[in-house]
């Protein structure tokens, strides 16, 4: 038997194919070349010089302005939307299932898939010019639930971060096909400024979750932030109502510690549902603030039956009905939820009969 | 060597010989690109001039290289690979030298890296041994066959989304349909001229 066929058969294919990439390589050094291009931002505030032939994305990004994208650039996420008012080219059919008819009209594009190729104007969020590129090293990790972790990240470069409750960063995680990116709620207080704390819960087969949850102390991490829209209303009067289900526990717990380091009187409700007792984190610390500050309520609800070992004696049932139950009508507030869609529907559906205009209900759905 | 002339072959290939429709090749874009006759034009222009060059690409490929080297047993992943290429080089052409075309084209330019009426072209080409000259004409043939298929379903799509077509039938079943009555059609080319 000869088996020198099978030598030859390999040796000249992957001759060829070593061939036919060099030759791609080598028009697409002469071909897609656009030479320098300007890329105008928000009409003249940060006016920039790219290489043509780029996605704006990565433009942007090498120049320091981190557009959220969870993707990595595949167009899969449709997170990196932006304003692009002349030079970006018609919308092509990968961006279509993200925009809708109005947004297409007024210039909204996925930045990963526009390609610089002529001078190109865009408009940017003026949150996103803040965003930061961060080096941080695990400070602790704890376990909260059996799926969920508290993972503190002390911030190397920059050394400080300047964050509004409610914002999110996004964790850079690595994937067999490069590095991806992953949004999570900011735990920690405005206050704090050199920590940024994330409550994590294990995803099986997430890519971020399970990254996150196996990082040691002292491991490094790097993330982009901060992000989100969220303002807290600035006026004392105005009770704030917290709605949080399974691990959508980061963001209100961010937004309470920063109202009581500034405001130790006002309003403010907590209500996070769980399962079952084994799902239940925080809830000392939270008496413990509610004993300090008479104006904080804190309620966790329990909706599955309770087993035979367990001792509850708080509210059951699901949050909705604890928040209904709770709260009166008619007072001024703020709501941010966080939580499964359902919860978010059946809350937003309650805080709405109690008066609460829809524009003062946030939320972040997962 | 096939004694049919070059002019022959390619009049076959359009009609009697029809790749998609006598063949079957192609089916998945023929299906998918199918609903407005612009957007087939397109990808029936496409696929005409990518037929036409790989079939000489890979007729130089498969008598100079492969078949001095006693590595015809290969065809099939090196004519693969050699369409994947030169799809990608000519996407960076039109994207340089036409954007207008290239946005127009949009998707359907990588679509065709996946087209088997492509490689079905090349592989033809071998089977029924084709000199240059006759490749040429197939590999043309067969490009305008594929497009003039594609565009007379789209327009017959366009005309059907005014008809009454039963609720099971609807979308690719209906297709499906008609492209048979397409294949029957052309059938009655049948007798005009003959390859193998």
């Amino acid at each position: 038997m000869d088996y020198s066929v099978y030598l030859y058969s390999i040796l000249s294919f992957s001759g060829l194919v070593v061939l036919l990439a060099a030759g791609l390589m080598i028009a697409e050094r002469f071909l897609i070349n656009y030479g320098i291009c300007k890329l105008d931002i928000n009409a003249g505030e940060k006016p920039l010089e790219v290489q043509g032939g780029q996605t704006l994305l990565s433009c942007l990004y090498a120049n320091e302005i981190f557009i959220p994208s969870a993707c990595g650039g595949k167009g899969s996420c449709g997170h990196c939307k932006l304003t692009v008012t002349s030079g970006g080219g018609p919308v092509l059919p990968t961006e279509t299932p993200y925009l809708s008819r109005k947004e297409v009209r007024s210039g909204a594009r996925l930045a990963c898939q526009v390609k610089v190729r002529e001078d190109i104007y865009v408009r940017i969020p003026e949150d996103y010019l803040n965003v930061k590129l961060f080096s941080a090293a695990v400070e602790s990790t704890r376990s909260l639930t059996h799926d969920i972790k508290e993972i503190r990240l002390k911030l190397n470069d920059p050394p400080e971060i300047s964050q509004r409750p409610g914002q999110y960063v996004q964790v850079q995680a690595p994937s067999p096909d490069g590095p991806v990116f992953r949004a999570y709620s900011i735990s920690t207080p405005a206050h704090e400024p050199t920590v940024v704390e994330l409550v994590v819960r294990l995803v099986p087969g997430g890519i971020g979750s399970t990254y996150l949850h196996n990082l040691h102390v002292n491991d490094g991490a790097a993330f982009t932030g901060p992000y989100g829209e969220f303002h807290l209303n600035e006026d004392p009067s105005v009770e704030i109502v917290c709605v949080g289900g399974g691990a959508g526990m980061a963001p209100m717990k961010n937004i309470i510690y920063t109202i009581y380091d500034r405001w130790p009187d006002r309003s403010c409700w907590l209500f996070f549902g769980c399962r079952t007792t084994q799902d239940i984190f925080y809830l000392d610390q939270f008496k413990e603030l509610e004993r300090k500050h008479s104006n904080f309520h804190v309620v966790y609800a329990l909706s599955d039956e309770l087993g035979p070992e367990e001792k509850w004696d708080g509210e059951t049932g699901f949050i909705h009905l604890s928040v209904d139950k709770c709260l009166e009508a008619g007072v001024a507030r703020q709501a941010f939820l966080c939580g499964p869609p359902l919860m978010i529907e059946a809350v937003t559906r309650v805080l709405e009969e109690k008066g609460l205009p829809p524009e003062d209900i946030f939320y972040d759905e997962f | 060597m096939s004694e049919t002339s070059a002019w022959v072959i390619f009049i076959a290939a359009i009609f009697t010989n029809n790749i998609l429709l006598t063949n079957f090749l192609g089916m998945c874009s023929f299906i998918a690109c199918s609903g407005q006759i612009k957007t087939s034009l397109g990808l029936g222009t496409a696929v005409i001039f990518v037929m036409i060059m790989t079939t000489m690409i890979n007729y130089v490929v498969y008598h100079f290289v492969l078949v001095p080297l006693s590595l015809i047993h290969l065809q099939f992943i090196v004519f693969i690979a050699v369409i994947a290429a030169f799809v990608q080089l000519v996407e960076m052409f039109v994207e340089r030298f036409s954007p207008k075309l290239y946005f127009a084209l949009g998707i359907f330019l990588p679509l065709i890296t996946v087209n088997c009426a492509i490689l079905g072209a090349s592989l033809f080409m071998i089977i029924r041994n084709y000199s240059f000259i006759q490749s040429v004409g197939f590999g043309l043939g067969a490009g305008i066959g594929w497009a003039v298929a594609i565009v007379l379903l789209a327009g017959l799509r366009q005309k059907m989304t005014y008809s009454h077509v039963p609720k099971p039938f609807q979308g690719v079943a209906i297709a499906m349909i008609v492209t048979g009555v397409l294949a029957m059609a052309f059938m009655g080319f049948a007798g005009m001229v003959a390859i193998q």
